[in-house]
């Protein structure tokens, strides 16, 4: 599949259906209604998108960039990045020249490196308002694969809530109103988690082997009870939906509402215990993706069905077209 | 038994006026409070008394009528406060005759630049449609939330000189309208108040001669207000 060049236009996003029983066909986002039904459940995550990408200057004031990842215990993971910008792949950038004490500069706010984990991977604590500055100054993550910059309104959700994300839970880009609004219609049980949705891609092949690393989560009660209570299918919009609700599920079903954090990776040999369907990108078909939707579909049938997504001019990666494996 | 949840309020506007008396009667209601309006110092002197009443508050220096301020400025008081259950869309501005120091007349429409118009349309209309798009989704996914719009008898009443504010309220009017019509049985509420001539700097700027004595605190349509807000989301 090519990933396109622009961002695709809402109401044109092709939505391919996989179906666990073994077969697919194409539709688009407006048919997703008609799919569901009244005991169905539907969760999103409602995490808004950070501007996570900070342009600041190094303790020798040469130029680097923090990719902020995620909070944990007053401290923020980053990663950090040498000079360039992001119409360079993030695997052909250089690295920053950083050690455990360096005091790193941006507009209005410093952070000190508290501690180095790789050559790009950081623990930093920041001095200073940061969503001030994250928000003044700060850029959202931006796509090599996409020829225009994306300004932060165009990395939002229609349902928006919390920022947590450093970068946009993708497949709920094309999930709009109208579509919302027809699923409850229907009886759909629409409702939200938020997670911490982190960074696809840091450029340093080992670092990417681990990802993603531990996001935190908060399940509200309401949002518990439905998935817990369903009688018909739970769809997860993205992986990161459904990393937070299997993380918080038990055996038994149960789901444990709350705060949580996670560092579940999704793969054929994972069970869910909740969680029926999502709806996801279309991404590379790389061992890692298709892993993950392996957690829910035969590899042979996800090959078939990408092959046929070739053929038929879906558009790949983020902000591209999505499929619902169900 | 689930314990109410503090409510959190966004009001632009609100640094002076009838946006910073909704802003300290929201406090003495209980709920936080995320000021916008576009001088940092009179808006940190609200935030600061809304403080002093034990409530959270964050002084937010953004033009409402800037595209790019909108989720920014959303972003930094969801960060601080958590979601938004209130939005009151206060701020607006007569036009550039308003804002000079003195005030000037404002001028009939033959005399009004269409720029002018323009640009009091993107304060008035355009802005708030923006602010309320960012967070209307995640009241509307929540099941709950209210959104004010502040309007004015010049939106319904043909007063001359008075072609670009009113006009923009009567747009303001209209979309509220639509709005709630769009979103009946979500649990959201959009509606407008015409809150009434007030003793205000704005009132000052378009009508130097008033009679100050005859005209309402903006404590008291504050109140009003708040009370309508609260008995719409019991």
């Amino acid at each position: 599949m090519i990933a396109a060049r622009r961002a695709r236009a809402l109401d044109e996003t092709k939505l391919l259906v996989i179906e666990r029983a073994g077969r697919f066909f194409d539709t688009t986002m407006d048919g997703l209604p008609s799919l569901l039904g009244p005991e169905d459940v539907l969760v999103v995550n409602d995490a808004a998108t950070l501007p996570a990408s900070l342009k600041g200057r190094d303790a020798r004031g040469a130029p680097i960039e923090l990719r902020l990842l995620g909070e944990l215990d007053g401290a923020w993971r980053a990663f950090v990045l040498g000079d360039g910008d992001w119409h360079t792949p993030t695997e052909f950038r250089p690295n920053a020249r950083i050690a455990v004490g360096d005091v790193l500069s941006f507009d209005g706010l410093t952070a000190r490196v508290a501690q180095r984990e790789s050559d790009r991977l950081v623990r930093v604590r920041f001095d200073g308002d940061l969503y001030r500055t994250l928000y003044s100054v700060g850029r959202p993550v931006q796509y090599a694969h996409l020829e225009h910059e994306l300004d932060l309104w165009t990395v939002q959700t229609a349902y928006a809530t919390r920022p947590w994300a450093v970068e946009m839970p993708s497949a709920g880009r094309p999930l709009q109103w109208k579509h919302l609004l027809a699923l409850r219609a229907r009886g759909v049980k629409v409702c939200a988690l938020t997670h911490a949705a982190g960074l696809s891609s840091s450029g340093e092949a080992a670092l990417d082997a681990k990802l993603p690393l531990r996001e935190r989560y908060d399940i509200p009660l309401e949002t518990a009870r439905a998935v817990q209570q369903a009688r018909g299918r739970v769809v997860a919009v993205g992986t990161s939906v459904v990393r937070a609700l299997e993380s918080a599920a038990s055996d038994d079903g149960s789901v444990r509402p709350g705060e949580g954090s996670t560092e579940l990776v999704l793969s054929p040999r994972h069970r869910p215990k909740v969680v029926d369907g999502l709806l996801s990108g279309l991404h590379d078909e790389t061992a890692s993706h298709f892993s993950l939707l392996g957690a829910f579909v035969s590899t042979a049938l996800l090959r078939d069905a990408y092959a046929h997504a070739d053929r038929a001019g879906y558009a790949s990666h983020e902000l591209g077209d999505v499929c619902l494996i169900y | 038994m689930e314990i109410p949840m503090t409510k959190n309020i966004l009001i632009t506007g609100a640094s002076r006026g009838l946006g910073r008396a909704l802003a300290l009667a929201a406090a003495d209601r209980g709920m936080n409070v995320a000021l916008v309006a576009r001088r940092e110092a009179p808006l940190e002197d609200v935030a600061a008394a809304v403080r002093a009443r034990g409530r959270k508050a964050i002084a937010l220096a953004h033009d409402v009528a800037d595209k790019h301020t909108v989720y920014p400025l959303v972003g930094r008081a969801v960060a601080a406060l958590g979601p938004i259950d209130v939005l009151v869309n206060n701020a607006s501005t007569l036009g550039p005759w308003g804002e000079a120091k003195p005030p000037r007349p404002m001028p009939i429409l033959l005399d009004t630049a269409c720029e002018d118009l323009e640009a009091v349309l993107q304060t008035n209309v355009v802005g708030p449609f923006r602010l309320t798009k960012a967070v209307l989704g995640a009241m509307v996914l929540r099941g709950s939330g209210a959104v004010v719009n502040i309007t004015s008898d010049a939106a319904v009443s043909a007063y001359p000189a008075w072609g670009p504010y009113g006009s923009s309220k009567a747009a303001l009017d209209q979309l509220g309208r639509i709005w709630a019509e769009e979103l009946q049985g979500t649990g959201v509420h959009v509606w407008s108040i015409d809150p009434g001539e007030m003793d205000t700097a704005m009132h000052a700027a378009a009508i130097p001669n008033a009679d100050r004595s005859a005209l309402q605190r903006p404590e008291d349509v504050a109140s009003r207000i708040l009370a309508d807000v609260e008995r719409r989301l019991a």
